[in-house]
């Protein structure tokens, strides 16, 4: 089986090799270094991954599939997690979601057809305080109002 | 005014340096003190200082150090919960990407104290950019000679491993936790055994909150005692970072002394009122999983006893203030709908229970309820609380008698009106 994940992940992979005592313990940096790679992972990305543990595909599935955050369909070049839990919903952030919803005619949970935009409704992002709070791949944007989003989803 | 030891840091990216930690906030002179000290003279400095888990727990964190067998087979593991997910909580992140560098000595300080050589931060997923400044951090402490072999010169020697969850509410809770660092699905376990006993990788464990870890540096330093009497109440010690959200006038983290204000005395002495100078509706004290209050019970002070007096809880000290405009059964939906998509899935009862709770509060705010859905509800959660093998199925049932025992006429308007009057 040709690999697709590059040199890179292995040495990353390599250098955390000592960090644990048991090699299943890797799995879950494995998988975000992969997900870093290719965006989504892909049933072949996560046999590899297997392949790398030592354990059944269907481990890794099984594994996965359990968190939010591994991607197990493609998503878009940008990301779109906006908090609605009740720190952010007390502080309008059905707005930006319904906002979003309606530029895109899109869904929560759905990537445009451009596949520039992928809309997902998210648990709390731990910003209550600057709330509503939204990420964008890795970063975060908070105390966000529908015009400041706007204005964000006009530079991406 | 009490002291604070942490928020004056906060919003400094400076302080995120080794140079500002130990030039401004004496840092790692508490882990040069520690490994002078034996073991069981800073568990006791620890159990002194009345220092109480910080992440929702409460548990006393010397007697859980205490827990921790003098010998082991299998090696021992000190783990930090950066897990932060409880909603309306929102103060490790700040301590993790302001101060750093008092988490890891915590830690280090920790490990020694427990005869452990691993230390693992466990930090959620979204936490990026924050699990990228631990490391910077804990790469400094390594050139530094703070971490790695022969520590300061001494036999003991410490390593810190960044951990990033991805997206499970439930990997806060500790077994839920050790699991997610194994590499497996964030399930919790059956205790006992506890993770003092057998925890990560089967060795003994202790899994302690960011905050409780950051407080460990100024115990040592300064003493247990001290540290007690930062709290105004007998088993309290030490200060809280407070973080207070949703209708406030300034919402956001405020450190004060354990146990030294009431709600009220918080939300308007210090966040300025609430929002729009509207009602006050509920407060909900501890992050999502509390029991909710009505305006007319915040005059409890903010902390572990009080609250459980009164029926609610502390938990992780995340204060959501709600006003008069918002539909508290729009409000308890929406909580009960994270807690049904967090359900791990294991245990029956908190696995369909949230989903049916979730099902009936939402058809009851979108006017389809009847009569007899309160009871319904109450009856699930009941056959929740308490039946399931980890808190999260308490954490969802509370806040569903709690709001409808105390907020039972807005639920009977909605199913009478069949509408929500607020929509």
């Amino acid at each position: 089986m040709q690999k697709l994940l590059s040199e890179a992940f292995y040495l990353e992979m390599k250098k955390l090799e000592p960090k644990y005592p048991t090699r299943l313990a890797l799995l879950l940096p494995a998988l975000h270094a992969a997900q870093k790679e290719t965006s989504w992972l892909s049933p072949v990305i996560l046999e590899e991954i297997a392949k790398y543990i030592g354990i059944h595909p269907a481990q890794v599935r099984e594994v996965a599939s359990f968190y939010t955050m591994y991607n197990l369909k493609p998503v878009g070049k940008y990301h779109l997690k906006i908090c609605t839990n009740v720190a952010c919903i007390l502080r309008g952030a059905e707005h930006l979601v319904k906002y979003c919803e309606k530029k895109w005619n899109i869904q929560c949970g759905e990537t445009t057809s451009d596949k520039k935009f992928t809309l997902m409704e998210e648990e709390c992002l731990g910003a209550c305080g600057t709330a509503p709070a939204m990420m964008v791949n890795d970063d975060y944007y908070e105390n966000l109002s529908v015009e400041q989003l706007e204005a964000l989803i006009e530079r991406l | 005014m009490t002291e604070t030891l942490f928020i004056q840091h906060f919003g400094k990216e400076e302080a995120r340096k080794i140079s500002y930690y130990v030039e401004k906030m004496e840092g790692y002179t508490a882990l040069k003190k520690a490994i002078s000290l034996s073991q069981d003279e800073i568990i006791g400095e620890v159990k002194k200082a009345n220092l109480r888990g910080r992440g929702g727990a409460g548990f006393p964190a010397g007697i859980k150090w205490g827990f921790i067998p003098k010998q082991s087979s299998k090696p021992k593991y000190f783990v930090c919960n950066a897990d932060e997910s409880e909603p309306g909580t929102f103060k490790d992140r700040d301590l993790m990407r302001y101060t750093p560098h008092l988490v890891l000595e915590g830690i280090i300080i920790g490990g020694y104290a427990i005869g452990s050589n691993t230390g693992y931060i466990y930090i959620r997923g979204e936490y990026t950019r924050e699990a990228g400044l631990l490391q910077a951090a804990i790469d400094e402490a390594y050139e530094k000679g703070y971490l790695g072999k022969n520590i300061l010169g001494s036999p003991f020697s410490f390593d810190i491993t960044v951990h990033r969850g991805a997206g499970a509410y439930i990997c806060g809770e500790e077994t839920g936790l050790l699991n997610s660092l194994e590499g497996k699905r964030g399930e919790p376990r059956v205790k006992p055994p506890f993770p003092a006993q057998a925890g990560a990788f089967g060795g003994p464990t202790i899994v302690n909150n960011v905050e409780t870890i950051a407080s460990i540096p100024f115990i040592i330093r300064r003493g247990g005692d001290w540290f007690a009497k930062l709290g105004k109440l007998e088993k309290s010690g030490g200060t809280r970072l407070f973080g207070v959200s949703g209708h406030v006038k300034k919402p956001g983290l405020y450190e004060l002394g354990s146990g030294s204000v009431t709600i009220r005395e918080l939300i308007y002495d210090y966040c300025g009122g609430i929002l729009d100078d509207r009602k006050l509706k509920a407060v909900i004290p501890g992050g999502s999983s509390a029991p909710v209050l009505t305006a007319d019970e915040i005059d409890v002070v903010l902390d572990i006893e009080p609250l459980m007096k009164v029926g609610s809880m502390l938990g992780s000290a995340g204060i959501i203030v709600v006003n008069e405009t918002f539909c508290v059964v729009k409000l308890l939906a929406r909580m009960i709908k994270f807690y049904a998509h967090e359900s791990c899935g294991q245990c029956t009862p908190c696995r369909e229970g949230c989903q049916w709770m979730e099902n009936i509060i939402e058809r009851i705010e979108h006017g389809g309820g009847e009569e007899r859905d309160l009871n319904l509800l109450l009856d699930i959660a009941d056959n929740i609380n308490g039946k399931t093998l980890c808190a999260l199925g308490d954490a969802a049932a509370g806040p569903v008698m709690s709001f409808v025992k105390k907020f039972r006429s807005d639920f009977e308007q909605h199913i009478r009106g069949k509408k929500c009057p607020n929509a």
